[in-house]
């Protein structure tokens, strides 16, 4: 099979909505019309493309001091409880002394939510600065000791900070669901997971989804420059990469305390945001620039602006730094701003950001030519990320179906759902899934985010399978195999998978194996 | 609903946004002091009926069938049942109810469906219209409809078990669905269909696939295991161990939710009428009849005829368990150690209320010429007859409803003498 300028355009239609969408659902071939390309353009063009408009959510802000508030109440409660001399109840040695504040001790349920410390637990222009470090460090430990599945809670209505977790998933999952193409959607998925933060990390559980819709989702077809200072000053990454608590050796904080650097996040900004791994940068270079942003910083959340971003100037670092052989002067927040719109139309970000557009949506062997054009136009539209996606689905090269991908877990189980037409009544199976499957949902092991290749997901094989058929017995049990083959593969049906499909032994039978064939796997 | 316990309204939740009581019940029987149950369990892929019960008596069985037969002196000697017939020997359960007259096996039994699409055919099976079509509505469904409407001491209720409320129990007359915690892993069948699909369209899946389920392992293990859920079989296992865990766990399930379901059916305020489906039986190859897959399959089914049996208690003598299939397989076994879609089967009955310890067959031989078109066990009962008959004589479904549970059966008149005390 072969997709090529001179197949028909619902073959081509069905493949763009696969490769570029969320995969077909009913309906969605006639959104297509017969110019798939342009109804892929038309999809990021709309007003407000990728965007989330749910007024019932919290803003990051407003999430960080729910679940603050929340966590004071758990432990003022079992202060009370302990006060009583009957109550007595095991405790963590230690913590309680250590953090008297919001420490790790004020989670009772931390399996659950976040390791115990506020929002960035940082100390502002207070003097207690020894305060929160432990929690901190607490918060920082490794991912992945939290990677494994969280045990929901069976008695009564999960934490706070998790409630709100799972209400940022469906409303991700319903705009998924409810997308006609799925182009935007698609694009906000990879620009989340390329500027990724984690649930895992300290307080960001009931934060991730808010970082999504404030940090991502607006700039999509928006500029790049504009996503990079907005995801830089985002409470949720000064939080997941350290920078919130980063002080500047000669500030008044630092010379107070003795605090100083940490490079966390500037390392990250210059190697996975902007310009890649070993291209321009030296150690001095990250150095200079972790000095430059210090003073990013988030409010505490028990003060009335707390949860959000502020610009410190006490922590900040002063005078001039030379970062990538340019000065800057000392502007406090507008150094850095300066140094981040210098790497914004660095042409190695360009270059780094085509080369993985192009192995997201279209192979994992590179495309030098493909990607030419992407970084030629991310350097000719200063950075315009619509532009860049029109010359994405514009070019033939990303049309080619020699290497089709596997798609990835969380790609693959919305495509199922939507070619079975279902919308889950409990976000929880779905989440479930993407447990199992390896990629769960606003938790990735590490800041560089899940993985394109398909080397990392075909091992999961076999537990797609123990999906489709859990999926398919739980949500799609009337539904008929024979009209979703026609929604989901239509022209890229096999005769071979025609034919399974057929002889299967039950319609949930037969809808695992659409959901398992090769058409359907890869996009 | 405010009598099942927590967990399983949970599961209620999920299964069906619409659950209420249902408020017909067979008031016919009741008058007669009686108060029956009726459960319908549904074999999805296809039984194969001379698997089951195999006719062991008839000369032409061994020439058919070969070294694939089940035979009365063999290491698993198969469980006699008259001069012709003899149970699989995974099913001593049945053989024992059998025996003490609370089973009856009806055999060269088919639905009207004579084309061989498992889809068509059991929407035949389930809806009880005499051809495929599109219809939401099934038999058993209908019946309660035509029951006459009890009182609100009494309620009755639909039952479902499983996430599939399966078609011949849904309809206009409400259904209470219940899920069981753990669902019915994919099975080494369907892992098997996606593993051939993936040989012959995607080299790639297909090494990935083979090499999470260590192929090897299974081959030497003596055949797929239809237990196992695929990331399970993705694990690494020794050769040595022939899946006899991942049996169990098929057992278990099987057990677990028909047993549950007996036992909701056996309480004074629960539903007297329940239907379920068990999938896996499409054994076009490797179909182990006496040791392998459908001897796993047929001993969950054994067990889950004894779950029934002890989750009904008392009301035991007041039940009947109706297995059904949508159609039988080849008289002859196929190049693949296996059989493919056929005709006439075999539908097993249970129950205190049977009239049983009997093989009801109006047998049709299985000489070539006897076979329908050459190949198929040749139906000579109508199962809409078998079924019509439990309802008029068990539910006491009245003679002008069971027409409309049944449109133009007309000529499959109920069958008699199947209950007990009729």
């Amino acid at each position: 099979m072969a997709v090529s300028a001179g197949s028909d355009a619902t073959t081509q239609a069905v493949f763009a909505l696969h490769r570029f969408g969320l995969g077909p659902r009913a309906g969605s071939l006639a959104s297509m019309g017969g110019d798939p390309r342009g109804a892929l353009v038309a999809d990021i063009s709309r007003p407000r493309a990728a965007q989330i408009t749910a007024p019932d959510l919290p803003t990051s802000a407003e999430a960080a001091r729910a679940a603050f508030e929340f966590r004071e109440q758990r432990r003022q409660q079992r202060l009370a409880a302990r006060a009583e001399p009957d109550a007595a109840r095991p405790t963590r040695p230690g913590r309680d002394a250590a953090a008297p504040a919001p420490g790790p001790s004020a989670a009772p349920a931390g399996r659950d939510d976040v390791a115990g410390n506020d929002m960035a637990g940082n100390d502002m222009a207070s003097n207690n600065a020894a305060r929160n470090d432990m929690a901190n460090d607490a918060a920082a430990s490794p991912p992945a000791l939290a990677a494994g599945p969280r045990r929901a809670r069976i008695d009564g209505v999960p934490p706070l900070p998790q409630q709100i977790f799972l209400r940022e998933a469906r409303a991700r999952l319903d705009a998924a669901l409810a997308a006609d193409i799925g182009f935007a959607e698609r694009l906000a998925w990879f620009w989340s997971n390329h500027f990724c933060i984690s649930a895992d990390k300290g307080p960001l559980r009931p934060v991730v989804g808010a970082y999504e819709r404030e940090a991502i989702r607006p700039h999509v077809a928006g500029r790049f420059a504009d996503m990079l200072q907005a995801v830089e000053s985002h409470p949720g990454m000064l939080v997941y990469l350290d920078n919130a608590r980063s002080i500047g050796p000669e500030s008044i904080a630092g010379r107070n305390r003795g605090k100083g650097l940490n490079e966390n996040l500037a390392r990250e900004i210059l190697e996975l945001h902007t310009l890649g791994v070993r291209t321009v940068y030296t150690q001095t270079d990250v150095t200079r620039f972790a000095a430059v942003i210090t003073g990013w910083t988030v409010v505490p959340p028990r003060e009335p602006q707390g949860g959000a971003f502020i610009f410190n100037p006490r922590m900040h670092e002063p005078g001039a730094q030379t970062v990538l052989g340019k000065t800057y002067p000392d502007g406090e927040l507008d150094q850095g701003k300066a140094v981040l719109a210098t790497l914004a139309r660095h042409p190695a970000t360009a270059r780094h950001v085509a080369a993985k557009l192009v192995r997201h949506f279209v192979s994992d062997e590179p495309v030098p030519a493909l990607a030419d054009k992407l970084a030629k136009r991310f350097m000719a539209t200063d950075g315009d990320l619509k532009e860049v996606a029109i010359a994405l689905v514009s070019a033939p090269e990303a049309w080619d179906t020699a290497h089709r991908k596997l798609k990835r877990p969380g790609e693959w189980i919305v495509a199922a759902l939507r070619a079975v037409d279902v919308a889950p009544p409990e976000i929880g199976p779905v989440m479930q899934a993407q447990n199992l499957l390896g990629e769960p949902l606003w938790r990735p092991a590490a800041p560089k985010g899940f993985a394109d290749e398909e080397a990392t997901w075909i091992d999961g094989l076999a537990q797609r399978l123990d999906v489709s058929n859990e999926l398919v017995r739980r949500f799609a049990g009337r539904v008929d195999p024979a009209a979703a083959v026609e929604t989901a593969l239509g022209p890229l049906a096999s005769d071979e998978t025609r034919t399974a499909i057929r002889r299967a032994e039950s319609r949930p039978q037969a809808l695992t194996l659409l959901l398992m064939a090769p058409e359907f796997q890869r996009r | 609903m405010r009598n099942l316990h927590a967990t399983s309204r949970r599961e209620l939740m999920l299964a069906s946004g619409v659950l209420f009581a249902w408020a017909h019940l067979p008031k016919a029987a009741r008058a007669e002091g009686r108060d029956p149950r009726f459960l319908v369990i549904v074999l999805r892929g296809a039984l194969d009926g001379l698997a089951a019960v195999a006719p062991v008596g008839d000369p032409d069985y061994v020439p058919l069938r070969g070294d694939k037969v089940l035979r009365l002196d063999g290491q698993a000697p198969a469980l006699p049942l008259d001069r012709l017939f003899a149970l699989n020997p995974a099913m001593p359960n049945l053989h024992r109810l059998y025996r003490a007259g609370h089973a009856s096996i009806v055999h060269a039994v088919a639905t009207p469906y004579r084309e061989r699409s498992h889809f068509d055919g059991q929407d035949v099976l389930e809806s009880g219209l005499p051809a495929p079509g599109a219809t939401d509505i099934g038999w058993l469904n209908r019946a309660l409809s035509g029951l006459e409407p009890g009182g609100r001491v009494d309620p009755a209720k639909a039952f479902a078990v499983g996430p599939v409320t399966p078609l011949v129990v849904r309809g206009p007359a409400p259904v209470l669905s219940w899920t069981p915690p753990r669902l019915q892993p994919a099975g080494d069948d369907t892992l098997t269909r996606v593993l051939d699909l993936y040989r012959h369209t995607d080299a790639a899946l297909a090494k990935a696939l083979e090499e999470r389920i260590g192929l090897a392992a299974i081959a030497g293990a003596g055949g797929m295991d239809p237990t196992r859920g695929a990331a399970q079989a993705a694990q690494p296992r020794p050769a040595a161990a022939p899946g006899a865990q991942q049996a169990n766990q098929v057992r278990a399930y099987f057990a677990e939710s028909v047993g549950s379901a007996a036992k909701f059916m056996a309480r004074p305020d629960g539903p007297r009428v329940g239907a379920l489906a068990f999938d896996g039986w499409d054994t076009h190859a490797d179909e182990g009849a006496v040791a392998g897959r459908l001897a796993a399959l047929l001993g969950a089914l054994d067990g889950a005829i004894a779950a029934v049996e002890t989750g009904m208690g008392p009301t035991w003598s007041d039940t009947i368990v109706a297995v059904v299939t949508e159609f039988g397989r080849t008289a002859r076994i196929n190049g693949t150690e296996g059989t493919d879609h056929g005709t006439a089967t075999v539908a097993l009955l249970a129950g205190g209320a049977l009239k049983g310890g009997r093989v009801i067959a109006d047998w049709p031989g299985l000489k070539t010429a006897q076979l329908r078109d050459q190949r198929d066990l040749k139906p000579t009962t109508d199962l809409r007859a078998v079924i019509k008959g439990l309802l008029r004589d068990h539910l006491r479904l009245p003679d002008q409803r069971l027409a409309a549970v049944f449109p133009d059966s007309a000529g499959a008149k109920p069958m008699t003498g199947l209950v007990a005390g009729v």
